[in-house]
């Protein structure tokens, strides 16, 4: 939102020089809201709920547990990362879960027993003597980043010369490969790669001044979540507003012309790719230490098509959208609906089991936007300007 | 005009069993101004995508600035500095007209994804500088005014000359003008001419344009090539081609087919 309000007073501006003191007005206010809510939350969390009436209490425990929005906040992180793909290059991709598992991957080779072959400590703080290789959380978050990354690099190298649609089948069946591979990767060759189905766990704890945060220290987590959350809008913004943003934005509205003033197409959409990658990974890290392991069979197809409709609900392209978009989806499908099934059940008598129509009510979502605001809750300014002018041009939305 | 800085040897161009261009040998001198004429379907438009590697020659081969640029791909040849325009404008339409403009330069400046992720100093100035540039060569089309409105909301006009200020942030040697005229008044056709040359003089390039308009085309080029159904049938001064019996034949020709 705050981006079409600069666009807006940007060019109601005459002078670029005032546009630019504009700008990083911007930035500051945005850190502040943003540090504001943050912290907000985590004080209520902290301490206030402590102090509430066990009524209210439990209320807050049942519709609103301090684990979703833990958990809401690794979807936010990822989502934005899926942002960077779908909302600024345009690419549509279909198998976002994979860099999701990569990234959980990464933090149960590095962050626990696993490998017991090997004794590696490096400012963990898992006990010495503990076997497995046992990497600083802070130090695996980077490792996750950069896996998931190189695998975007190297998934995309050789299928981003496709177009759209086709593009789209091929990240779809690397989203569907990556997990099958950590399902049946017990046995590779003599080599164990990922425990198969039983998974990796637990994760170490995550060293924060000298504090071990175990799964169970959710707001101290909860402030390491939202911090790797902001820094994603951050570098999402920051990277919107340079040199290679605008090459995204100029490849998702005409890919020739883009190529035909000399920006890069492979370079510039392995970037988007990368960067995306990046903070799946990331987003994967941080939902291993949330669950305390990885587990193979979660990282299926329906997590892909969720984090789309959270960029589609919120609003591609822009970054406070897609947090909505993605703070309230994740919301639905951890507590929401099961609390309002609850709620219905015990009222009516009846006995229906709400969170197992959560598709139906995703796919209903998604039907609705599509009809109706497919702009998304909070637009990109310019999609904004594209679909209230224009109806011939519906077509061209996504520009993917 | 003693050199030439884009040389086209013998491309032919087929798609399945049709000839686009057949053997078609052609040269833009160094700061001239050249017209590339023909009735619709002539294979001139191919043509242009051969010269900025869209299309790749089914034979010959394109030299610009004593390289070969045949096989290089379209990004390659415009950072060497061939840049075009479109027939059908192909602006960034969700992208200010200051933006447009600054994505042409993406292969100018150097800030990598680190530098602006943190905002370096050398970062924020090199974004500066371009937006500077954007803005004077913004002003330098006519349209300074402009620079902060969304490319779809500009008039016809002042798209065509965005999409010029656009190629020029390229700093090209060649400037390709696929019917820049199309669409325009009479009136504006006639200071589209002064605009070219001025394009020229005061930016040292050397300009091919494809045109349909012949009075256009008569006054603003200095050399005029004529081609029908892929092949070049005259190559000479306006005068020249004006008399030429082959390019009458093929425009009249033509015309009578289509009852005009």
């Amino acid at each position: 939102m705050k981006i079409s309000l600069r666009r807006k007073s940007d060019s109601s501006k005459k002078s670029s020089k005032k546009g630019k003191s504009n700008k990083s007005f911007d930035q500051a206010k945005w850190i502040r809201g943003f540090s504001i809510a943050a912290i907000s939350i985590w004080v209520f969390y902290s301490f206030v709920v402590d102090l509430l009436p066990d009524v209210v209490a439990s209320f807050f425990q049942k519709w609103m547990p301090a684990s979703t929005v833990n958990e809401s906040l690794v979807w936010v992180i990822c989502a934005l990362g899926l942002n960077i793909v779908v909302g600024y290059a345009g690419l549509l991709d279909l198998g976002f879960v994979a860099f999701w598992a990569i990234g959980g991957y990464s933090a149960g080779w590095f962050m626990s027993d696993f490998f017991h072959q090997v004794n590696i400590h490096v400012a963990s703080t898992a006990p010495v003597t503990q076997k497995g290789i046992h990497f600083s959380f802070w130090a695996v978050l980077l490792i996750g980043g950069l896996i998931a990354a190189t695998f975007g690099i190297i998934i995309g190298a050789p299928t981003l010369r496709l177009k759209s649609d086709y593009l789209a089948l091929v990240t779809l069946g690397f989203g569907e490969i990556i997990p099958q591979i950590f399902y049946n990767g017990e046995n590779i060759a003599g080599f164990n790669l990922s425990n198969g189905s039983k998974g990796i766990s637990p994760i170490d704890n995550i060293g924060l001044f000298g504090k071990k945060l175990g799964p169970f220290d959710l707001d101290w987590k909860y402030l390491i979540f939202v911090l790797l959350a902001a820094l994603m809008v951050f570098v999402s913004l920051r990277i919107r507003g340079g040199r290679l943003g605008r090459a995204w934005l100029a490849i998702r509205e005409d890919e020739l012309a883009a190529s035909m003033m000399g920006v890069p197409l492979m370079r510039s959409k392995l970037s988007a790719y990368a960067v995306g990658a990046f903070s799946g990974g990331i987003g994967g890290v941080a939902f291993a230490t949330h669950v305390n392991g990885v587990f193979a069979d979660r990282f299926n197809f329906a997590i892909s098509i969720i984090l789309l409709a959270m960029v589609v609900l919120g609003g591609m392209g822009n970054v406070w959208g897609v947090i909505v978009g993605a703070l309230a989806i994740a919301w639905v499908n951890a507590t929401g609906l099961a609390a309002f099934g609850d709620t219905v059940n015990s009222a009516l008598g009846t006995n229906i089991n709400f969170p197992s129509y959560n598709f139906l009510l995703f796919g209903g979502i998604l039907i609705f936007m599509m009809l109706y605001k497919r702009e998304g809750l909070l637009p990109e300014s310019r999609l904004k300007e594209l679909l209230h002018e224009t109806d011939d041009a519906s077509s061209n939305t996504g520009g993917h | 005009m003693s050199k030439s800085v884009l040389n086209a040897d013998n491309i032919s161009v087929k798609f399945g069993g049709l000839v686009a261009v057949d053997n078609v040998s052609f040269d833009i001198p160094t700061g001239g101004v050249v017209s590339l004429i023909g009735p619709n379907g002539a294979g001139k438009t191919t043509f242009f995508n051969v010269l900025t590697g869209l299309y790749k020659p089914t034979s010959g081969g394109v030299t610009f600035d004593e390289q070969d640029i045949t096989a290089k791909p379209p990004h390659k040849i415009a950072q060497a500095g061939v840049a075009r325009t479109f027939q059908n404008i192909r602006l960034f339409g969700l992208m200010t007209a200051e933006e447009n403009v600054m994505v042409a330069m993406h292969s100018h400046l150097k800030s990598g994804i680190l530098s602006t992720i943190l905002g370096t100093r050398k970062q924020r100035a090199e974004e500066a500088e371009s937006k500077k540039t954007a803005r004077e060569l913004l002003d330098f089309v006519g349209i300074g005014g402009t620079a902060d409105q969304f490319a779809r909301n500009l008039s016809y006009g002042d798209q065509r000359r965005l999409e010029v200020a656009r190629a020029l942030a390229l700093r090209p040697k060649v400037l390709l003008l696929d019917e820049p005229t199309a669409g325009m008044n009479p009136q504006e056709s006639k200071t589209f001419v002064d605009f070219v040359y001025r394009v020229r003089d005061e930016k040292g390039l050397s300009i091919l344009l494809i045109e349909h308009d012949m009075s256009v085309v008569m006054k603003v080029s200095e050399r005029i090539t004529v081609l029908d159904r892929g092949q070049k049938i005259a190559e000479g001064s306006p005068a020249e081609i004006k008399s030429n019996k082959r390019v009458i034949e093929a425009y009249l020709g033509k015309s009578a087919e289509s009852g005009k």
